[in-house]
């Protein structure tokens, strides 16, 4: 039997990357926020056919207590883990983090610290059974920094270059580290955006999560894929210049 | 898919604010226009529509609470459709208790117009096996309503139109299958009285009967067409699926191409279907049940100006001939396309207050929208279903009057206390504003 864990489980996109997993009989382990909201998926995901479905609540990525708390329940869970997804993320008020430095350090802890704390001890364990996957939700913000977003564009872009870092200590320990790169999803983290013809449905990243995650393919992996080449022009445009566009 | 706020026959055009309910717990929207849910947008006028006002989307309320296969009891969120209801239970021996011409179309969807399917005369309309529902009001109230507890809410909510509040859950009873399979039989049909005693002699056989009719067709040709009757295949068999191919039309086609013409050669193709007079088959559910699903947003076909819908049932006692010269009319029109659909329904008391089906015979078909010249064809039609006793069908009107509405309606009022002050729809307001 596989085990699958699924950290900021109710997040739009891992519910939806979840419902790949459960018909194929996964142990599912999720772990969220909101306790009423992690058992309505479970009850779902144990209809969709997951063989069992064990919720770790309540998980707050802003408190490192917390997040604490979470590795060492995972850290107790029996069997091996094969795949781990990290969902969890908040898209900060840009503003206000440019007038009150704790709101940015705060973002960084939900955005980044977090993810550091959870990967260091989830990938150690990955490392001791000799195998597993760790993905994890970054975005193409994090690869060039913007003034609309560079809070949240730092957090994640130091979450590229941790990922990147573990994933060539994980190389040759049979242990996959995937950065998955969103461009623009419909969930309710953008739900306060006007929706162009660049948004995918949450549906469709879900499965192109579940893909990315199962088939062993890239370890880089845009969602979708056109976003590669948009970043690679994004990417090229010198600094100088960059600098003064409005973005 | 048609989850962007429009309606099957693309008009009325409406401009209004969608908001994504996106979980059973999520209250509704602090908003101050009206309300209303939205499901798939099958239905074909302006029922689920509401112009300048919000549309509670959905489709993401499309979570499974549990399965039972021993019972066959599924309770789930209000936003799933059947297709992904049939996607989970058939591989395990289940299949809907009703079903409409579409599986593209959401639980509470299916219960706000009570739909009915070709086993009518059997099994009755849909709501009949819902189980219970949860309803979310405006005040914030969530009710669980039930054959025994607030059945008044249940029998308001079932047909009702959305109009009495957000149903976030279902408890819905499936019926048993040990195949996917049909086994239908299609006869060729000369004329109505034909239709009617096929349809008096299935009854007791056949759990499935409807008639296609060449709606062209006049004089001594009028009511042709074919006879379809069937069961579920008794034979177990594998109850999993072959995917089968589906097509999509990918825009709005130009509005020259239903012409009558075009039309003609669908009917004859229809008609040609049959080279014998009776021919027995055993196919998978889908293409007996959902023939139109093979191709995604067919509704496209009738280009910008879009279509209408005209479904009426009549009470058959007497009237036989109310069915003979809507077909009279029709026919003489050139008006309609390829689809008229002719089905005896059952003598089941009604399960919501305002559900459409009752005793008679139900007629449907399509037609493209020529402006005035269809309206007021309508306008002859709705008369003739007047005279004769009958109704038409809400899910499927863009236009009916207002005094139709209340003649075809008897428990109005009765029902109108049950509505939210907060929930309306372009129908509700275009059918209560005296004409
Ligand atoms: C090809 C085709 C064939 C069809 N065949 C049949 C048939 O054989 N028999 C038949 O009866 N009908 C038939 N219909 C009509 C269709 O079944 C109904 O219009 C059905 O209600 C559409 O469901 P929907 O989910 O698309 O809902 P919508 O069309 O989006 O909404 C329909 C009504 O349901 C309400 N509603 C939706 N969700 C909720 C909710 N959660 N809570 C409360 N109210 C809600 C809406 O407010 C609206 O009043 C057919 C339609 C098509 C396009
Ligand atoms: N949507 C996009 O366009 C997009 C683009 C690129 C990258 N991403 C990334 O994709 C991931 C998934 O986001 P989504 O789009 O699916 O949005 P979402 O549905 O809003 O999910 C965000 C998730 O993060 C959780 N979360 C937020 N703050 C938290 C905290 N302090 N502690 C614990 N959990 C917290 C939320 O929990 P609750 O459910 O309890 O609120 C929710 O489950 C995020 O990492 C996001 O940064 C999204």
């Amino acid at each position: 039997m596989r085990t699958t864990l699924l950290i900021g489980a109710t997040s739009a996109m891992a519910e939806q990357a979840a419902r790949h997993f459960a018909p194929e009989g996964d142990r599912l382990l999720l772990a969220a926020r909101d306790t009423e909201r992690a058992a309505q998926l479970a009850d779902d995901l144990r209809v969709r056919g997951a063989e069992s479905v064990t919720c770790f609540t309540t998980f707050d990525a802003s408190n490192s207590d917390s997040v604490q708390r979470l590795t060492k329940r995972i850290q107790e869970v029996e069997g091996t883990l094969d795949y781990v997804l990290i969902a969890h993320g908040h898209l900060p008020d840009q503003e206000e983090c440019e007038e009150k430095p704790w709101v940015a350090l705060r973002e960084l802890q939900i955005n980044f610290l977090s993810t550091v704390q959870l990967c260091t001890l989830i990938a150690n364990r990955l490392e001791k059974q000799g195998h597993g996957t760790l993905a994890v939700l970054s975005s193409v913000a994090g690869l060039r920094g913007r003034q609309s977003n560079y809070i949240y564009g730092s957090a994640k872009g130091g979450m590229n270059t941790f990922l990147q870092g573990l994933r060539n200590r994980m190389a040759f320990k049979g242990v996959r580290v995937v950065t998955l790169l969103p461009g623009f999803v419909d969930t309710p983290m953008t739900s306060g955006m006007e929706k162009g013809p660049l948004f995918i449905s949450a549906d469709k990243a879900g499965r192109l999560i579940h893909t990315a995650m199962t088939k062993k393919t890239s370890d880089i992996v845009y969602i979708p894929g056109f976003w590669r080449w948009i970043l690679l022009m994004i990417r090229m445009i010198p600094e100088p210049i960059f600098k003064r566009l409005r973005l | 898919m048609n989850g962007d706020g429009t309606s099957w026959g693309g008009l009325p055009a409406v401009s209004q604010t969608l908001y994504p309910v996106r979980n059973r717990t999520h209250p509704l929207p602090p908003v101050d226009t009206h309300m209303l849910p939205y499901g798939l947008g099958r239905s074909y006028g302006d029922s689920c529509l509401n112009h300048m006002g919000t549309l509670l989307t959905t489709d993401q309320l499309d979570r499974w609470i549990s399965f039972d296969p021993a019972s066959g009891v599924l309770h789930c969120e209000a936003g799933v459709s059947l297709a992904q209801i049939l996607e989970l239970v058939v591989p395990k021996g289940w299949f809907l208790p009703v079903t409409p011409g579409t599986r593209h179309v959401t639980l509470g969807g299916a219960i706000a117009n009570d739909v009915h399917g070709k086993n009518h005369h059997r099994a009755g309309t849909f709501g009949r096996y819902v189980r219970e529902i949860e309803l979310l009001r405006s005040d914030g109230s969530r009710t669980q309503c039930s054959r025994t507890r607030n059945a008044r809410w249940l029998r308001a909510t079932i047909g009702g139109l959305g109009l009495t509040g957000l149903i976030t859950t279902v408890k819905l009873q499936l019926r048993p299958i040990v195949s996917r399979n049909m086994e239908v039989e299609e006869i060729k049909m000369t004329g109505l009285k034909q239709f009617f005693d096929l349809a008096d002699a299935s009854d007791p056989t056949h759990e499935y009967t409807v008639a296609w009719v060449d709606c062209l067709a006049t004089g001594a040709q009028l009511g042709r067409g074919i006879f379809f009757r069937a069961n579920h295949s008794e034979t177990p068999s594998s109850l999993n699926s072959d995917r089968t191919r589906s097509f999509s039309v990918p825009m709005r086609a130009p509005n020259w191409l239903l012409n009558p013409i075009s039309i003609q050669g669908f009917n004859a193709l229809y008609r040609n279907k049959l080279r014998t007079d009776c021919h027995l088959a055993t196919q998978d559910y889908r293409p007996f049940f959902y023939p139109l699903d093979r191709v995604e947003n067919w509704n496209r076909l009738y280009g910008k100006r879009g279509f209408y819908q005209h479904q009426c049932v009549v009470p058959r006692d007497g009237h036989e001939g109310a069915i003979q010269e809507l077909l009279e009319r029709i026919g003489r029109s050139g008006q309609a396309s390829f689809l008229a659909v002719l089905k005896l329904f059952g003598d089941h008391p009604p399960e919501g207050l305002l559900s459409f089906p009752r005793p008679g015979v139900t007629l449907a078909l399509d037609f493209p929208n020529r402006g005035e010249s269809t309206l007021k064809l309508f306008r002859e039609l709705d008369d003739v279903v007047m005279q004769a006793g009958g109704a038409l069908y809400p899910a499927k009107d863009a236009r009916m009057s207002s005094d139709h509405f209340r003649q075809f309606t008897p428990a109005l009022d009765t029902f109108l206390p049950y509505v939210d002050p907060a929930f309306s729809s372009s129908f509700h307001r275009r059918v209560l504003t005296p004409s």
